[in-house]
């Protein structure tokens, strides 16, 4: 019987701390009345940095827990910060949003938690079960989250889709997680490693990760398995979409490289991430150029970001994944940003969604104009902001790799994506207000969540080198592989042997 | 590569399954070849205990009977989890005992949730919220 | 040695500082106080550059100064350098110089337009770029600048945003742009991978001082690297095939065009090649591929300009046309001849523009030659200083321009990479610029003032012409106007703001040209000289050279340059006397003549319809694709076509319910599960294989 001890409460405190919270808001909506739930979007608010301050107390505590099912190293750190800051921001941009909208219920921001909870067991995990719990618990929150606009037709199509295309993609996953499981005895991550590691993999092995790859797939939505993206976040609620198109991204990325790169499967899968990673890219940006509907612009634009991030993974090495990290974490922040501004400008119910709606923006919201201006020019990949350093790492790992073709490929798909950033700019700036209405003031909630999203995106532009170097040692962990010394400090008290689960 | 004898071990399997199936086939098409054909309406309608049957079969229920059935589920599931406990219940030793009574919190934080909701409440009037 | 420290960032972030402060507060400045704060700032910044000019004088050049880092990773440096040599100095001098008068300039041009606040934080924002980009110490931090000065580039173009054609033309101008940017991307990706860095230093030392970099026999590694830096810099330097950008860019202010368009941005890309000679000066290949887009770029873009109406785009396209002869002067290898034509250029270029400004100005916003003439009595100043700018560009000694096109004439005939065609080629543009450069001033400033009226000749020979051709003319003309807000009483001459720098920069475009007297003429090469310890000629290199003729010092070679210099003269002469049989003595020939070539006349007018076929080649066609492949076809066709057949089958449910039909969501799974299939089938194959 192994002693559970103190370092395994610490090496989940994050995702007990957003637990914790998560219950009491559930706890709490139900005895307060009718009206504005602020004050447990403030709570909640507090939980999520209080995840974030937790994420990086882990620092010093590197090792595995809870006999071996969670894994905290470098690479799990980077992401157990990342996705609290994600879903704060998002808090920060629904604050004002419910109000917006008329949706007064506390849950909203329960689920929010649970899912970013389960977000970052995922980048943790190194069990597969665990892992497919963690993504259930994230999935199954964004699902509800995705139909929160009752009210409109939209919204519930777009949960319903995303539910089922979602259960779908779901069950490919557990069925690969079944199949390694039959080829190799395990499924820990660290015992697939051991039982693959150096031996000729059978054609289970390569059932299994064209499985996962698929369940991943969808979730990171890379093409072929994209399709649902447009319309669920033309549906769902802007600052849901905030949310799910980067926070259950990063860490389905997050699951890939470790599945990919951490459990010695055999790397024959290079030439179908290679594909996947041209076909997002451009059907991503192709998609993107005709939309008039800046939320679903947005949406095909993220499927073409997935795709630059798959260039990293078809690199390989531990310079591609540092570059995939560091692209989760830039993408994170400009996006989430994009879609806080899409948020506030949609106005109740959402009605002012589509470009030429943005018309004449630079002069009736100043403040509006002037941050998207900085996240679209981020998302084309402009120098001094995230979005160029992001592309930058990505393309410079891809021609160490001697992916020509690729890098070539996705600069051409750059330029053509500069296109379609560019119309919006335009359009805020050069052309004269078609919609009379003006702008609602600009609450300070969402000015902060605007402001810190801005900063995190031009800190990551002008200063990568933390960031960067944070995304190195990840990639430095994961590549040194489960049993390394330097992912399990001399400090570890209860370093626990691995056990499987049979 | 696979073993020579791998997918060997489920043969029987398959072959179990080729038996049903062929079994079913030649009861159904044996009794369409041999029986006699008289179509009357009163058998070509569905059955339904002798009572005509009426409108469409895909009526619409109250979501209240999907909640109360959705609400039992779950609980009944969280119960069951008990039982798995209880066998090793003495193995796990107090450890066992803090997370089984941390579990229960968990649930009851659940059941305290609907029922503040007004879940169980069957005649509670509808909440319009959005 | 102890080196002292020179402070360089400071230069950079004078005009930043300038940009905060009218970018945040300018709104609540009257426009004096815009004004002063922007002109100090840069003033400021000139001085500094002065200074540091002169302490860099005594310094071991080139001079590094980091301040601070940047992008700090064990395999990857790049700090926030600063790069002093003579090349930089060079051009720290005239951007700082230049963009101060133009500044000055400004704030009498713009002093009634809206929005005069944004115009000088933009102008500003512009400075600082243009100067990071000058002075980084490596290409990364280079092409910061070089993306920044883009984006001013792009706000300043379309500052009249009201105007359609405006917002395009910036659009147009960033898009083309960007299509350079990425090859550079490349080039410094390619860089990386085989020097580690991209440190200045870092990069010239390794290929200088091994072995392992010669002259390069065959297409290898450094020609790639060179030509995606070189398309890198066709981009920003305007040269064909990526041309197309600059002359929709005179939508701009006129000081805009002056400064961004004429003296300093578009002389980026040859600033970077320069900069790169060490590069460039092993990759003969890419080098012949310089000189020939150089070459192409002066010869077309002179005759493109030959047919222009408008004022300003006679301009642009006699700046392609310059640009084009210090691309061809960097091809030759003979950089210090490429940036002793860029800065004279920068003079009387800059004082072109700024001339046509004061002109458009004077009469009120028209910009259509046609209608202008006769202004020589009414604005003298104006027309003294933009006949000293043309003098200088026609070649015409001694002005500035002659000496620094004769350099780059003599030297693409002489120097080891040259040939006599690019000699030919060049005397022939020589004579093409000389021709429409007088046009322009006989146009403008003699004959009868021609303004307000649609003068009845021209009308009549507008019947014969094609129509659209004329349409187009109208409309440009029309729509170009700078929208002056307010009404001029009459012509009249520019206040003493706007004059004051068009005579310094007169005087300029006289004697710049003397710091570079050629051995020829008694002089000592002054400026070459200085230059040449910063730059990296196939000749310091050595060793194999494909493609190099052999080149001898010959002792009749003076009396060969000689002849060359006074055939380039008597070319200048010939194209001024041209232009002034043809739009002074007889100013009925031109329409006659163009009747009787009409073809080819409509052609060079219509700029070879160079857009058109652009547009007809790349742009429909990926519109067309995106519309029909994939939006069309993948998301209509396929996607929602399974929607609307179910939809129109099921006519009983309602608008909302049709979309929530579970058809769609089928086959939005059927494409998973199609992917899927195939993902399985080919991990299969690799299972069993």
């Amino acid at each position: 019987m192994n002693s559970i001890g103190y370092n395994d409460y610490i090496r989940i405190l994050p995702e007990l701390v957003l637990t914790f919270f998560g219950i009491l808001v559930m706890l709490i909506d139900p005895l307060l009345g009718r009206g504005s739930r602020k004050g447990l979007g403030i709570l909640s608010l507090t939980g999520s940095f209080l995840a974030m301050a937790a994420g990086f107390y882990q620092i010093n505590f590197h090792g595995p827990a809870w006999f071996g099912m969670v894994q905290v190293d470098s690479f799990s750190i980077f992401f157990h910060i990342l996705i609290p800051c994600i879903s704060a921001i998002c808090i920060l941009a629904s604050l004002e949003y419910l109000d917006q909208q008329n949706i007064h219920s506390g849950e909203y921001y329960g689920l929010i938690l649970f899912g970013t909870a389960g977000m970052v067991l995922m980048t943790s995990a190194v069990e597969l079960v665990l892992i497919f719990i963690a993504l259930e618990i994230s999935s199954i929150s964004t699902y509800i989250l995705a139909g929160y606009r009752r009210s409109s037709a939209a919204g519930t199509e777009s949960s319903i889709k995303y539910f089922l295309l979602g259960s779908f993609a779901t069950a490919f996953f557990l069925y690969g997680v079944a199949m390694i499981f039959g080829a190799t005895g395990s499924t820990s991550i660290p015992e697939i490693y051991k039982a693959l590691n150096g031996a000729t993999s059978g054609a289970l092995v390569y059932i299994a990760v064209a499985l996962m790859l698929i369940g991943l797939g969808f979730k990171v939505a890379f093409a072929p398995f994209h399709v649902w993206t447009p319309d669920v976040y033309e549906g769902a609620p802007a600052p849901v979409v905030a949310l799910m198109s980067t926070g259950p991204k990063a860490a389905a990325f997050a699951v890939l490289l470790r599945v990919l790169f951490a459990t010695a499967v055999p790397n024959d899968w290079i030439w179908l991430i290679w594909i996947a990673a041209a076909l997002s890219m451009t059907l991503g940006n192709f998609g993107a150029l005709i939309q008039n509907n800046v939320k679903r612009m947005l949406a095909y634009s993220s499927i073409a970001h997935a795709g630059y991030i798959l260039v990293a993974f078809a690199a390989g090495r531990e310079i591609g994944m540092a570059a995939a990290i560091f692209y989760t974490a830039s993408y994170a922040a400009m996006n989430v940003g994009a879609f806080a501004v899409v948020s506030h400008f949609g106005g109740t119910g959402e009605r002012y969604i589509d470009i030429e709606d943005y018309a004449g923006l630079g002069k009736r919201s100043p403040l509006l104009a002037f941050t998207l201006t900085i996240f679209l020019l981020s998302l084309i990949g402009i120098p001094l902001t995230g979005g160029f350093f992001a592309k930058y790492y990505v393309f410079n790992a891809a021609l160490h790799s001697n992916l020509v073709w690729l890098t070539i490929i996705g600069v051409v798909n750059s330029a053509v994506a500069a296109y379609y950033y560019l119309r919006l700019i335009v359009m805020m700036y050069m052309r004269e207000a078609t919609v009379d209405a003006p702008p609602e003031r600009v609450s300070p909630s969402m000015a902060l969540a605007l402001v810190l999203a801005a900063i995190g995106t031009i800190y990551l532009g002008v200063l990568p080198g933390y960031v960067l170097d944070s995304a190195h040692h990840g990639a430095q962990a994961l590549k040194a592989g489960p049993f390394s010394k330097t992912v399990q400090p001399a400090n570890n008290a209860n370093a626990a042997p691995v056990q499987t689960l049979k | 590569m696979l073993d020579n004898n791998y997918f060997i071990r489920y043969l029987p399997l398959l072959i179990q399954v080729g038996v049903g199936i062929a079994l079913a086939a030649v009861m159904v098409t044996l009794s369409h070849l041999l029986g006699k054909h008289k179509w009357t309406p009163a058998k070509n309608s569905p059955y339904e205990c002798g009572i005509t049957p009426t409108g469409d079969a895909q009526g619409r229920f109250s979501v209240k009977f999907y909640m109360v059935a959705m609400l039992f589920i779950l609980f009944d599931v969280e119960a069951v989890f008990l039982y798995p406990w209880a066998v090793i219940a003495r193995k796990l030793g107090m450890f066992g005992f803090w997370e089984m009574l941390v579990y229960i919190g968990l649930v009851l934080v659940g059941f305290f949730y609907i029922w503040k909701k007004g879940m169980i409440d069957w005649n509670k009037p509808e909440r319009n919220e959005a | 040695m102890n080196e002292p420290n020179l402070h360089l960032w400071i230069i950079p972030l004078l005009p930043l500082v300038g940009a905060t402060i009218n970018g945040l507060l300018g709104r609540h400045f009257k426009n004096g106080m815009v004004a002063t704060v922007a002109l100090f700032f840069t003033g400021a910044s000139f001085v500094h550059a002065v200074w540091a000019a002169l302490q860099g004088a005594h310094l071991a050049l080139p001079h590094v100064e980091e301040a601070g880092n940047w992008i700090w990773t064990s395999s990857f440096q790049a700090p926030f350098g600063f790069y002093l040599d003579q090349l930089s100095t060079v051009m720290m001098l005239v951007v700082t110089g230049v963009g101060f008068l133009i500044h000055l300039y400004s704030v009498g041009y713009m002093a009634h337009e809206g929005g005069f606040y944004r115009f000088f934080a933009y102008l500003n924002l512009f400075m600082f770029f243009m100067l990071t980009l000058v002075l980084a110490n490596n290409y990364l931090l280079m092409f910061v600048g070089w993306e920044g000065v883009g984006l001013a580039s792009y706000l300043l173009i379309g500052f009249f945003f009201l105007k359609d054609s405006a917002a395009n033309a910036g659009k147009k101008a960033f898009i083309v742009n960007r299509i350079g940017d990425f090859a550079f991307l490349i080039g410094m990706f390619l860089l990386i991978q085989n020097f580690g860095s991209l440190n200045f230093g870092t990069i010239f030392n390794k290929l200088n001082e091994s072995s392992l970099w010669p002259v390069e026999t065959s297409f290898g590694v450094l020609s790639v690297i060179a030509l995606m830096l070189m398309i890198g810099a066709t981009g920003k330097s305007a040269q064909v095939p990526l041309y197309v950008w600059l002359p929709d860019a005179m939508e701009g202010p006129t000081p805009v065009s002056a400064l961004i368009h004429a003296a300093t941005m578009v002389t980026a890309g040859i600033y970077m090649i320069a900069r790169s000679s060490a590069i460039f000066s092993r990759a003969p290949h890419t080098l012949l591929i310089v000189a020939i887009i150089g070459c192409i770029t002066a010869v077309f873009a002179a005759t493109m300009g030959m047919a222009q109406t408008d004022i300003k785009r006679v301009l642009a396209y006699s700046t392609v046309s310059q640009l084009g002869y210090m691309f061809m002067a960097c091809g030759v290898a003979a950089y210090s001849a490429g940036i002793f034509h860029l800065m004279t250029h920068a003079f009387f270029k800059a004082l072109l523009f700024l001339g046509a400004g004061s002109v458009i100005h004077a009469v009120g916003g028209e910009q259509d030659m046609r209608r202008m003439g006769g202004l020589r009595k009414l604005i003298p100043v104006t027309f003294w200083v933009m006949m000293i700018a043309t003098l200088a560009i026609a070649g015409i000694p001694p002005l500035a321009g002659f000496f620094s096109k004769d350099e780059i004439l003599w030297q693409a005939s002489r120097l080891p990479y040259g040939h006599i065609i690019f000699w030919i080629i060049g005397l022939i543009t020589a004579g093409l610029t000389s021709f429409y450069m007088f046009r322009l001033i006989f146009m403008t400033f003699f004959g009868e003032l021609r303004l307000g009226q649609v003068d009845e000749g021209q009308e009549a020979h507008k019947a014969n012409a094609p129509a659209h051709a004329q349409h187009d003319a109208a409309s440009q003309s029309h729509g170009h106007a700078d929208d002056h807000a307010h009404s001029h009483g009459g012509v009249h001459e520019s206040p003493w703001i706007m004059l004051a720098p068009l005579v310094v920069l007169a005087v300029l475009s006289v004697v710049g040209g003397w710091v570079n007297i050629p051995k020829a003429l008694g002089g000592n090469q002054g400026f070459a000289n200085y230059l040449a310890p910063a730059i990296h000629t196939p000749a310091e290199i050595g060793g194999e050279q494909p493609g190099a003729r052999e080149v001898k010092e010959e002792e009749g070679e003076r009396g060969t340059e000689l002849t060359f210099t006074v055939l380039s003269v008597v070319v200048a002469f010939a194209g001024l006397g041209l232009a002034w049989v043809l739009y002074v003595k007889r100013p009925e020939l031109p329409d006659r003549i163009t009747t009787s070539i009409r073809g080819m006349y409509v052609l060079v007018k219509n700029k070879y319809y160079v857009d058109e076929i652009y547009n007809a080649l790349l742009v429909t066609p990926l519109l067309a694709i995106s519309t029909y492949v994939f939006w069309r076809g993948v998301d209509q066709g396929v996607i929602d076509g399974t929607v609307n057949g179910l939809g129109s089958a099921s006519k009983g449910i309602g608008q909302g319910l049709r979309h929530m039909q579970s058809g769609n969501i089928r086959s939005y799974a059927a494409w998973v599960a199609a992917g899927g299939a195939a993902v399985i089938a080919y991990m299969i194959y690799l299972g069993v294989r």
